[in-house]
């Protein structure tokens, strides 16, 4: 299972206008910790899809939404909640620290 | 939208997906002939050997504390004085090759991070992040170093938000604005040039007169129009806005006078330290904290337990003495299994001389 992309394009559809918390992977193609991190951020997305909807953005294909939210670091992991920014996740974790920063919304 | 083509890896030089975490349990129940921990070029080179050697090692690659899986080198671009590569070749690449060669042998990767051991018991005992708990007769601990901090206000704050140790990740984000390297040695230089693909100006701060970085480097930083020095001076507090970065405070070593530089980045390149906290109670470290191993042996002062690459190295600090030290621990372990050794005292072969029949 792969996190569908999102885009600047569909942002408010797919992000804001989630139901449910979305974590948003920042990420791009010459980021070697962000290829570290994607597939456990996906591993944790098919684990947890009830509760937590999960995505990526391409930082290099869509720069205004990165520079929208002060992304100036990635990996970054962005939570979404009703709309708004609600949690940052920065750096390259593994998946025991990565679910302990996220158990407000899988709990 | 343009990218980078000097850092823009080929399709093969991405590297693979980390293995998924979850089904290790089954390697928790045997107790192995040796178990790396680290995934940079010492751990890799160590697994090739050990591998070839038929010890059929597991690799522990973490990601959270020590640094990005396949250390350092996954952080840089060209890299140009491993030898074997006349054109160069891209860290992660070289990384991803050298992950390839141990796996082509038999090496198992568990991507995970260690979170606790016991070196002393035999076999020696280490638990993961995620609760599998391993246990082995030898241990190869090539757990590198992680970027040294400035520790001063604001830098916590502002991590992420301009503040950075991964010019290569983070560049990007700094378009056409000022940023700040602070450090004079060879990283400080690559990343300063390289953050120059993007910024409009890099300054390079640096606490002493002189930079301390190889020759072939200074020269081509200050032939860099984009390029600006302040030396003589350290950060003193990294000011923000909201969390993203405005500036810095810097302090002239010499007369202390402070004075504001605004900039939108930092990026650190002011050393490492080596990634020690799991064993520093029982394994004796040197002033600086990395390990001692037994010269020109990498045996360390627990029988069974061997250091390489970075962790132990804070003279040359290469990727390829790394992979050199890496090949000599798998060597020194190999005689410790093959001579005996990290087998229980109790073990059934010294049993036959009480037995009765």
């Amino acid at each position: 299972m792969s996190a569908p992309s999102v885009s600047t394009q569909d942002w408010t559809s797919e992000v804001l206008e989630s139901d449910k918390p979305v974590l948003v992977d920042f990420w791009a193609e010459w980021c070697g910790p962000c290829k570290m991190v994607s597939p456990i951020v996906e591993e944790i997305a098919s684990e947890n899809s009830e509760k937590l909807k999960v995505v990526k953005l391409n930082v290099d294909d869509n720069p205004d939404t990165a520079r929208e939210y002060g992304i100036m670091s990635i990996p970054t992991l962005l939570v979404f909640k009703g709309g708004q920014p609600d949690k940052r996740i920065v750096g390259a974790k593994g998946k025991a620290a990565l679910l302990s920063d996220l158990s407000d919304y899988l709990g | 939208m343009s990218s980078t083509p000097s850092v823009q890896l080929t399709p093969g030089g991405t590297p693979e997906p980390a293995t998924p975490t979850s089904d290790h349990a089954e390697l928790a129940g045997t107790t192995h002939d040796t178990i790396i921990i680290g995934s940079g070029p010492a751990g890799l080179t160590a697994a090739i050997y050990a591998s070839r050697a038929n010890l059929e090692p597991i690799l522990i690659e973490g990601i959270t504390e020590g640094g990005p899986t396949g250390g350092q080198l996954t952080l840089t671009t060209d890299v140009e004085n491993f030898p074997g590569f006349a054109e160069g070749i891209m860290g992660p690449q070289l990384i991803q090759n050298m992950r390839d060669q141990a796996a082509r042998f038999g090496t198992r990767f568990i991507t995970e991070d260690v979170v606790e051991v016991d070196l002393e018991s035999t076999p020696k005992i280490l638990k993961t992040a995620s609760g599998v708990t391993l246990s082995a007769r030898s241990l190869i601990i090539a757990t590198g170093a992680k970027p040294r901090r400035l520790e001063v206000p604001g830098e916590e704050e502002m991590w992420g938000g301009g503040v950075s140790a991964c010019a290569t990740c983070d560049g990007f984000f700094f378009r056409d604005k000022h940023v700040i390297v602070v450090g004079g040695g060879d990283s400080a230089m690559e990343e300063a040039t390289f953050l120059t693909k993007f910024a409009s100006k890099v300054t390079v701060i640096h606490r002493r007169e002189q930079l301390r970085a190889s020759v072939i480097l200074q020269e081509r930083a200050f032939k860099n129009d984009r390029i600006e020095f302040a030396f003589n001076a350290t950060v003193a507090e990294i000011k923000g806005d909201g969390g993203l970065m405005t500036g810095v405070v810097l302090e002239d070593t010499v007369t202390g006078e402070q004075r504001e530089l605004a900039a939108d980045g930092l990026f650190l390149a002011i050393g490492h330290i080596p990634n020690t906290w799991l064993f520093e109670d029982v394994l004796e470290t040197d002033d600086e904290g990395y390990l001692v191993v037994d010269e020109p042996a990498t045996a360390t002062n627990v029988p069974g337990v061997y250091a390489c690459g970075d962790v132990m190295d804070h003279t040359y600090r290469q990727a390829v003495t790394a992979a050199g030290t890496g090949c000599r621990a798998a060597i020194d372990a190999e005689r410790y299994l093959a001579g005996g050794g990290g087998v229980p005292a109790a073990a059934p072969a010294a049993e036959p001389q009480t037995a009765t029949v």
